[in-house]
């Protein structure tokens, strides 16, 4: 084997990291030469992104296939509600906090629906969300069935006037999804990513290898929740308000989030940055047919499920044997 | 006392319907593995093909079950021929996802034809009829729904243990490779068992149009009580399914006897608490 080593970034991929420091900075100075229409959509992408990236590591990588990420979205908005109005803590303290509190709920939870297998796992995380839902609506403190508002008193704790917190809640989405996308690059890079990958291709073999998969389920489970949990928190300080039904809502925040991931590509890192774009691009032009746009999206997913399951990035990288992410080994002289 | 006794009775009686969304579920994991996320929907679509029969011929609503079950059972056939079996070879995520699919498209498509209003079938006065046992008054409708449940599930135990076709689908379950090289056409057997399986959706669809309201968001939690119904009662067992409706519905009265707010919540937490003790349910069959 003298002579070869093994490599882990192509050219490639070192071009596409060059090329997202590039868009990253572009777009933390998008408030100096955009509008606050802007600046609304993309963050509204930046935490879809980071939606995405996570369903995608739980589902794509664990073979976790959860229908129930909402009830950490939920738990995630509650938990800031509650500490930033009840308790008096700082909004963005709130929001930080929400991380290890739904990972602490996740783990229980972990527990249960681990009992069960493949599809019927995603209907157990399900019934966990409704669960929430149906709890959180009646508790007198979070506002029951009517939900609870940040007050003006809150906000202006993260800035005085309205530009200065939108300013702030814009940069905050932006270090959320870069957090994220570099925490799941990390893991997959690590040797927790070696496992996985091993699980996503074959649960079987991989545990025959010394693969602890339990141990490494449990730990992308957890690790997801409390991301998700401060994406949760993230979405509705934006919003201000927060309802049962709207922070619990299986539509929303995992309905939407699996076409993306599908129709870009599951189980690669960059199959849920194309279905985010194709989601977004979409909805410009399809947003007033509500109904049919969704009927569409559905129709879409089906169709590649069947045709291409490596979603569109598949398509392209099969095509052009291209990979931008470098969380691959490549043996090279 | 009474009182108590009569909410058990509710529950039970409830639990009936249950076992009819579950059984559907039960049959396709059952036979082809496949766990339908769409089946709630499909339920839902069940009752709303029933209230078009109702609205277009004036016919009693239970009547409609004449057009609406061989109508499911062809869509059934033709779902699974020709595009659920597609999705069988490949893991764990194409039918999860199809179905997945499938769930969405079907929600949204009954909003667009019949907008987000709640619906509800009227069947007269069998709605209201009630019979007394003692100091007990057990509703006719909700026992013909739970007399129709046990008479299903009896059925297709006949089906499966004295048939030809129960012989393939037992068989074709244990291990469907070795089957089809005994001369089985799997293809063909698994659409005739999702075909099977939606005889049992339209049923509990147009049973469940008459007892509660609709509208084309309400299958997801449709799914979720079929889905409960199947994991208390254990994986394939028939009457486990039965077993685990009567659960979930007695546990959802008693919830609604303390508080309607309460109902599907304690149905969910009882279920839970199951999943915690008892994994694989009462009388788990099939092993996944």
């Amino acid at each position: 084997m003298a002579g070869y080593r093994i490599e882990r970034s192509t050219r490639e991929s070192r071009w596409f990291a060059g090329f997202l420091v590039l868009v990253l900075a572009a777009l933390a100075t998008l408030p100096y030469w955009g509008g606050p229409g802007d600046m609304r959509l993309v963050s509204e992408m930046a935490y879809y992104l980071a939606l995405a990236q996570l369903w995608n590591l739980l589902a794509g990588y664990a073979g976790l296939v959860s229908v129930g990420q909402q009830a950490f979205v939920g738990l995630g908005a509650y938990f800031m509600f509650y500490l930033a109005s009840e308790l008096g803590i700082h909004p963005l303290l709130a929001l930080a906090l929400a991380g290890p509190f739904a990972a602490v709920i996740s783990l229980p939870m972990a527990l249960a629906v681990f009992r069960l297998r493949g599809a019927y796992l995603a209907v157990g995380t399900w019934v966990f969300a409704e669960t929430f839902e149906l709890g959180v609506s009646l508790i007198q403190p979070l506002g029951a069935g009517s939900g609870m508002s940040l007050t003006p008193a809150i906000m202006r704790q993260i800035a005085e006037t309205r530009d200065g917190r939108d300013l702030v809640l814009y940069w905050v989405s932006l270090l959320i999804v870069t957090v994220i996308l570099a925490l799941v690059y990390w893991l997959l890079r690590s040797r927790h990513g070696l496992a996985l990958t091993a699980i996503r291709d074959s649960e079987a073999a991989s545990e025959s290898l010394g693969v602890d998969t339990f141990r490494t389920k449990l730990m992308i489970y957890v690790v997801t929740a409390a991301c998700t949990g401060v994406v949760g928190a993230f979405i509705f300080l934006e919003k201000l308000r927060l309802s049962p039904e709207s922070g619990f809502s299986v539509n929303d925040w995992t309905v939407v989030v699996i076409f993306m991931v599908v129709i870009g590509g599951i189980g690669t890192l960059e199959g849920p940055i194309i279905g985010m774009l194709v989601y977004f691009g979409l909805r410009e032009f399809l947003a007033d047919y509500g109904t049919w746009y969704l009927i569409l999206l559905g129709v879409t997913a089906v169709v590649i499920m069947l045709k291409a399951q490596d979603g569109l990035w598949g398509l392209v990288a099969k095509r052009f044997n291209l990979h931008l992410f470098s969380v691959r080994r490549h043996l090279a002289r | 006392m009474v009182e108590w006794l009569n909410i058990l009775v509710q529950g039970a009686m409830l639990g009936g319907l249950y076992a009819l969304f579950a059984v559907g579920l039960s049959l396709s994991f059952g036979i082809m593995r496949l766990v339908n996320i769409a089946h709630g929907d499909l339920i839902v679509l069940s009752a709303y093909f029933a209230l078009m029969a109702v609205n277009a011929s004036n016919l009693p609503a239970l009547t409609t079950l004449v057009v609406i079950v061989p109508v499911m059972f062809g869509l059934g056939y033709v779902l699974q021929r020709f595009l659920l079996n597609l999705t069988l070879s490949g893991g764990l995520l194409p039918p999860l996802l199809v179905t997945f699919g499938i769930s969405v498209i079907t929600e949204n498509a009954l909003l667009q034809a019949f907008g987000p209003d709640i619906q509800r079938l009227h069947a007269g006065a069998i709605e209201t009829a009630s019979v007394s046992f003692g100091p007990l008054a057990v509703g006719v409708y909700p026992m013909l729904v739970f007399a129709t449940a046990v008479l299903a599930l009896a059925a297709l135990q006949v089906v499966f243990y004295r048939t030809a076709l129960g012989r393939a689908f037992r068989a074709t379950s244990d291990d469907a490779d070795t089957a089809e090289m005994m001369g089985v056409d799997n293809r063909h057997l698994y659409a005739v068992a999702m075909a099977i399986a939606m005889i049992f959706t339209a049923l509990a669809g147009v049973l469940m149009a008459i007892r509660t309201t609709f509208d084309p968001a309400s299958g997801p939690t449709r799914l979720i009580f079929a889905f409960e119904a199947v994991i208390i009662g254990g994986l394939g067992s028939l009457w486990g399914t039965l077993l685990g409706g009567m659960v979930l519905g007695i546990a959802q009265a008693v919830g609604a006897a303390l508080s309607p707010t309460w109902q599907i919540l304690a149905g969910h937490l009882a279920f839970l608490l199951i999943l915690m003790v008892r994994p694989s349910g009462f009388f788990p069959r099939t092993r996944d």
